[in-house]
């Protein structure tokens, strides 16, 4: 039975038991008034048994199924195949999928290769078919468990209501298991990675040309990870984007907050809000069609070679993107610092751009500071921007008219496409990715920590 | 603060019946009682009348300021105390529905004429307000604000002369001397009330206007501020908003009392606290309400 | 009060006034740049807004049209090379493409040389052998006669005759030739030129050509990406919302939680997409490119953002109610269930809309999936190869023909108006059900 299916069959005896226990309740309600909980909660409390169980093990078999499958079919292989790196060996596992599932391959008539199909599609078979069976036995006991309970000497109310804590407790530590998830994806990769390159080599190494060869005995096949010109790329554009976005998105935040009359308020703001909601694709879009050429004719206008991926206009863009993020956090902080402050200024004789810049900007510059640091994080982990008008060209350089690449870029590049897991390309993508995350976190935990402590420190 | 507009009405007199809008209570408190003006004004209000958007928070108060002289303002809880203060340095600029209309006067020139600029008067006229509110600067930065800002001093050792004077004058330089650096939070709620004097004294102003200055404060630190004003007063003109009739009757020569946004009596303060002249005035002195 | 230090006094005081008022003008000055500085911020981001908008809007609304060129097509079995008795595979494959080239060049009879046929060919896009295929099978009858029938113009003709091209240039330097020209004029003075709505661009998936391509596809592998991030996100967000706001005891635990939350919420979004390749698809062995990988790590991208606002929603609900409620005997469940939830909907609906325009937006962590393949077929099922709007409009981004700038642009602007018309119905919701307690 495919799983769509079993999830159905799960539905409906869930449905059942649930009108079943019900009903019964209020049968045995009728007959006795020692009923601890409404009838309903009998059949929630069966329903509850019926189908958590068995979705648990259909859960845990399916997640299952693919790892088994994929190492019994190793299994079978001959051993000087199973020698093979793992990379190398995912290669033929995927191969002998392909067979399996009847799609293209080169290799079908190879006959280990067949036979090892062979085996994948029985024993897939097989475990489909014990997984039926298994699921649908663990749903009719907990079916008939449930109703079994349905007396008056079970508390379903209670029940119910732990089960449903127990529920919202699991949900609530989701926001965790991703957190490890991502821990856990990035650096055991990562950790790959520095087997096959030295640590200090892709930290500090100044060369970045990831493309390794194909044939072994090609010139240049290692390819060389030294990470420097691209952190620098990443840091360029960073720079350039708050330069753009830290004033204007400051300023727009103090106009907006100090000045601007309700009517201009209440306008500008949701508009402002559009710019934030644009995704990124379409800035990516634009800053290659249309700011990246207009750059490069200013440039060439006035006699400045500029490169058509150039940073500036990735940067510049970005900066843009990032503007309403800026000022709607800057708004935030400035509107929570207490008007009581501003009169004090102001009834000293201070115009209003002096209170607001005296007084006003030092009182929020801690949660200022800490929206521009939750923006910088923004800046450096931005992707599509980036992939489309930044190049990938891993230049060591800080002018602003040549291209750069980024970490973003880099990771994109060397994760799209068909290649083999575990080549070291695929894994300093991994590597990377560890970086960004190590990065961003650290910048992302003092910022909220900064903007918690202000808000704290006004309210 | 939002007082429904017939509410005091009832507070007031039981006769009036209470569907008496506010302009018909104001129009049966009648004149003001007293002598509102005085020799050589330092201030005069003529006439003004307050609007906050349609709601009107001042009915035609005519009061003078005197040179070398404290006059205390009371009256009861949203009478317009603040409201009339607030005009007198243009603090209300701020507030965007206010409105403000008739006269007022520093030194003989109308403050809300095209040519007084609000800054300027704003640094003659200070003001220290109910809570206090030092910026989140050191001391020494909190009291040489206003100084910085309008350019009073010539050199650093000016400055310093300014901000020690100041502090000196405010009663607080022997308290902080030691921890000018500080910043001004760190400071108790007395002593913050003190360096906000002494940052509004550094301007060198002319009218010191302070609204409950000491509501903030325990009985110790009023009474320090208590003697301070009357220090002050050797120097500046002075008006004070209090809810407290003991302290208007310890630091103040003259006393406006206000209902309803109307100035109801005006004299001095010995007089208005033996021998109120009108009802009103007798009934919130005595206690009755207020 | 003597003469004398009233003289003094003033003396004193007027030093202020002076010095002030020396300083007064550089001071307003400074306000009024500061203030200009403010507007022209403003100014500055809406008009980049703006200019966006404005140009994706003047390059996409083409994309909405479509040229079609109307032939008389004579479908001979020579041609064709099949007869009507032919089994569907055979008509499948038919010579369609040869019979729409006789009929051009039955239009224009003195076309001989292979140059000028050539050029004549591109007048039809490769599609329109498609319209006529599906015309055949429908009906095999129609073999042996003429039919007349609307196929949309090639890529270059179609720039051409939209203006695109240059026709102030010499020959040479473009793509479409002098003789093309005189062709297609005279062939719009016969009527044969006719601009209807693109009605392509939403009934078909990918292409490699731009006139054929459409967003179908796209379109449907962001709706199962959606759905299986809204099926998941929103009961596990709400869920994890009421457990911190209702129940969790203020400890170091939920603490971490907490804190944890927050600063998912400022991952960069292509860490998940590596999570994905790692978990999902390396390690569970799920399906590259398929829209349940896809919504589940969008889900767990938009989670931190929807368990923000809806603990925010489920904060403002007073406490008055809570103690009303549990005053009449209600569990605390029950009270979560019956009354908070219910007053918190309409903050949590918003939070999660907004969230879901994030996820439909997201282009970077897909790409992590594999959901960038080339992929013609309309995706059915959460297991079949797709692509998302974003992916697509990023995929088109960098193709090099006029026809799919136009594409990319009318695709951007599909997106936006989905995204608007969810922030919209947002803010909508935010204004009806906004309550004052
Ligand atoms: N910013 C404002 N907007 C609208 N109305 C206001 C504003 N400030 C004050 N008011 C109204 O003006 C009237 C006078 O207020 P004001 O603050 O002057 O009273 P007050 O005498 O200072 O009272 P309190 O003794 O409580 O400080 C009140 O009715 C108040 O509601
Ligand atoms: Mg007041």
């Amino acid at each position: 039975m495919s799983t769509s299916m079993l999830l159905l069959v799960i539905f409906i005896l869930t449905a059942l038991t649930y009108v079943v226990g019900r009903s019964r309740a209020a049968s045995l309600r009728k007959q006795s008034t020692s009923m601890h909980s409404l009838p309903r909660y009998y059949g929630y409390l069966a329903a509850i048994c019926t189908a958590v169980p068995s979705l648990i093990l259909l859960a845990l078999w399916s997640a299952a199924e693919p790892v088994l499958l994929k190492s019994s079919t190793i299994g079978t292989l001959p051993a000087e195949v199973q020698a093979l790196s793992t990379g190398e060996l995912d290669l033929v596992v995927n191969d002998i999928k392909n067979i399996a599932t009847g799609g293209i391959s080169q290799s079908a008539d190879d006959p280990v290769r067949a036979a090892a199909a062979q085996h994948y599609t029985e024993s897939r078979a097989s475990s489909r078919l014990y997984r039926t069976i298994a699921v649908l036995i663990l749903c009719i006991a907990g079916a008939l468990f449930g109703l079994k309970k349905i007396n008056s000497g079970t508390r379903a109310r209670v029940a119910v209501e732990r089960a449903i804590m127990i529920g919202l407790l699991i949900c609530s530590c989701i926001a965790i298991f991703t957190t490890v998830g991502i821990v856990l994806s990035v650096l055991f990769e990562s950790l790959r990675f520095f087997n096959k390159v030295p640590f200090n080599e892709f930290v500090f190494g100044l060369q970045w040309s990831p493309q390794t060869a194909i044939r072994a005995d090609q010139v240049g096949s290692s390819g060389s990870f030294g990470a420097v010109p691209i952190f620098a790329g990443t840091l360029l554009i960073s720079v350039i984007a708050m330069l753009v976005a830290v004033p204007f998105g400051l300023m727009s935040a103090i106009y907006l907050a100090e000045y601007a009359s309700s009517t201009v308020r209440s306008w500008a703001k949701p508009l402002l809000e559009i710019l934030a909601g644009i995704p990124t694709v379409v800035y990516g879009f634009f800053a290659a069609l249309t700011v990246a050429p207009l750059i490069r004719d200013a440039g060439e206008s006035i006699g400045l070679s500029v490169a058509s991926e150039s940073a500036l206009a990735a940067g510049l863009v970005m900066g843009i993107m990032i503007i309403p993020f800026v000022s709607s956090l800057s708004d935030d902080v400035i509107t929570a610092v207490p008007q009581a402050m501003r009169d004090g200024s102001l009834g000293l004789g201070a115009t209003k751009s002096e209170t607001i810049k005296r007084v006003v900007i030092p009182a929020a510059l801690p949660g200022i500071v800490g929206g521009i640091l939750l923006a910088v994080s923004r800046a450096i982990g931005e992707t599509m921007i980036v992939v489309m008008a930044a190049g990938l060209a891993a230049n060591l350089t800080i002018n602003p008219l040549e291209a750069v690449t980024t970490v973003t870029v880099q990771i994109v590049t060397l994760l799209t496409g068909d290649q083999a897991f575990d080549s070291p390309k695929t894994l300093a993508a991994f590597a990377l990715g560890l970086m960004l995350f190590v990065t961003t976190l650290i910048l992302n935990v003092i910022a909220l920590q900064i903007v918690r402590k202000y808000r704290e420190q006004y309210e | 603060m939002n007082k429904e507009n017939t509410i005091p009405a009832l507070d007031i007199d039981q006769q009036t019946p209470n569907e008496q809008t506010i302009e018909e209570i104001v129009a049966s408190l009648g004149d003001t009682v007293g002598e509102a003006r005085v020799e050589n004004p330092k201030m005069s209000v003529s006439g003004v009348d307050v609007f906050y958007a349609e709601k009107q928070a001042i009915f035609g108060v005519d009061l003078d300021i005197a040179n070398n002289e404290v006059i205390s303002m009371i009256g009861p809880s949203g009478c317009g105390k603040s409201t009339l203060l607030r005009c007198l340095n243009r603090m209300n600029d701020t507030i965007p529905i206010c409105r403000v209309t008739g006269e007022i006067m520093l030194d003989g020139e109308g403050i809300y004429s095209k040519d007084t600029d609000p800054v300027l008067l704003r640094a003659r006229v200070g003001m220290v307000f109910q809570k206090p509110n030092p910026f989140p600067k050191s001391i020494y930065e909190n009291v040489a604000y206003g100084p910085r800002l309008h350019g009073l001093n010539r050199n650093k050792a000016d400055l310093d002369d300014i901000v020690v004077n100041s502090l000196r004058k405010a009663g607080i330089y022997d308290e902080v001397k030691n921890r000018l650096d500080d910043a001004g939070t760190s400071l108790s709620g007395g002593q913050q009330q003190r360096l906000c004097i002494a940052r509004t004294i550094a301007c060198s102003p002319e009218v010191i206007l302070m609204d409950e200055p000491c509501s903030a404060l325990d009985p110790i630190a009023t009474a320090k501020i208590e003697e301070l004003i009357d220090e002050l007063r050797e120097n500046y003109a002075i008006a004070i908003v209090t809810h407290s009739m003991q302290q208007a009757a310890r630091v103040s020569q003259r006393t406006a009392y206000f209902h309803l946004g109307k100035l109801v009596e005006v004299g001095d303060t010995d007089t208005i606290f033996t021998n109120p002249k009108h009802e009103l005035t007798e009934k919130y002195i005595t206690g009755r309400f207020g | 009060m003597t003469e004398q230090t009233r003289q003094t006094q003033v003396q004193a005081m007027s030093d202020t006034t002076i010095r002030v008022r020396q300083s007064l003008k550089k001071r307003y000055a400074r306000e009024k740049r500061f203030r200009l500085f403010g507007m022209i911020a403003i100014i500055a981001s809406l008009t980049f807004l703006a200019v966006l908008i404005i140009s994706i809007t003047i390059r996409g609304l083409p994309a909405f049209k479509q040229t079609f060129i109307n032939l008389d097509v004579t479908l001979d079995a020579q041609t064709l090379g099949v007869d009507e008795t032919a089994d569907e595979n055979a008509l499948r494959r038919a010579n369609y493409n040869g019979a729409i080239r006789n009929s051009l060049l039955e239009l224009f009879p003195d076309v001989s040389s292979r140059k000028e046929k050539r050029a004549l060919y591109s007048f039809v896009s490769k599609g329109g052998q498609y319209d006529l295929q599906a015309q055949v099978m429908a009906d095999p009858a129609l073999i042996g006669q003429t039919v007349n029938v609307w196929l949309p113009v090639g890529d270059d003709t179609s720039g051409y005759l939209r203006g695109h091209i240059d026709t102030t240039l010499p020959e040479k330097k473009r793509r479409f030739k002098d003789n093309q020209i005189a062709w297609v004029e005279e062939l719009r003075s016969n009527g044969q030129i006719e601009t209807r709505f693109n009605s392509t661009f939403f009934s078909r998936g990918d292409s490699r050509e731009p006139e054929l391509a459409g967003i179908k596809g796209s379109l449907f592998g962001s709706l199962l990406t959606l759905l299986v991030t809204l099926t998941l996100s929103f009961p596990i967000a709400v869920a994890t919302a009421i457990y911190l706001e209702e129940f969790a005891p203020k400890n170091r635990w939920t603490d971490i939680i907490e804190v944890n939350i927050n600063n998912l919420a400022a991952v960069p979004s292509i860490v998940f997409g590596l999570l994905g390749l790692a978990i999902f698809i390396n390690f569970f062995q799920l399906p590259r490119s398929a829209p349940i990988v896809g919504g589940l790590v969008l889900s767990l991208m938009t989670l931190p953002t929807i368990i923000i606002s809806a603990r925010a929603a489920l904060k403002s609900v007073p406490p008055s109610i809570r103690d009303a409620a549990l005053g009449l005997g209600a569990s605390r469940l029950q009270v979560v269930f019956h009354h908070v939830l219910p007053l918190a909907m309409p903050g949590i609906l918003t939070g999660t809309i907004i969230g879901m325009a994030q996820a439909l937006g997201e282009t970077a962590p897909l790409l992590m999936i594999g959901m960038v393949a080339f992929i013609v077929d309309v995706p059915t099922t959460l297991t079949d190869p797709a692509t998302v709007l974003p992916v697509q409009i990023f995929q088109w981004a960098d193709l090099p023909e006029k026809g799919f700038v136009e594409k990319t642009s009318a695709a951007i602007m599909v997106l936006l108006g989905f995204l608007i018309l969810m922030n919209a119905t947002a803010v909508f919701l935010r204004r009806k059900f906004e309550r004052k307690w």
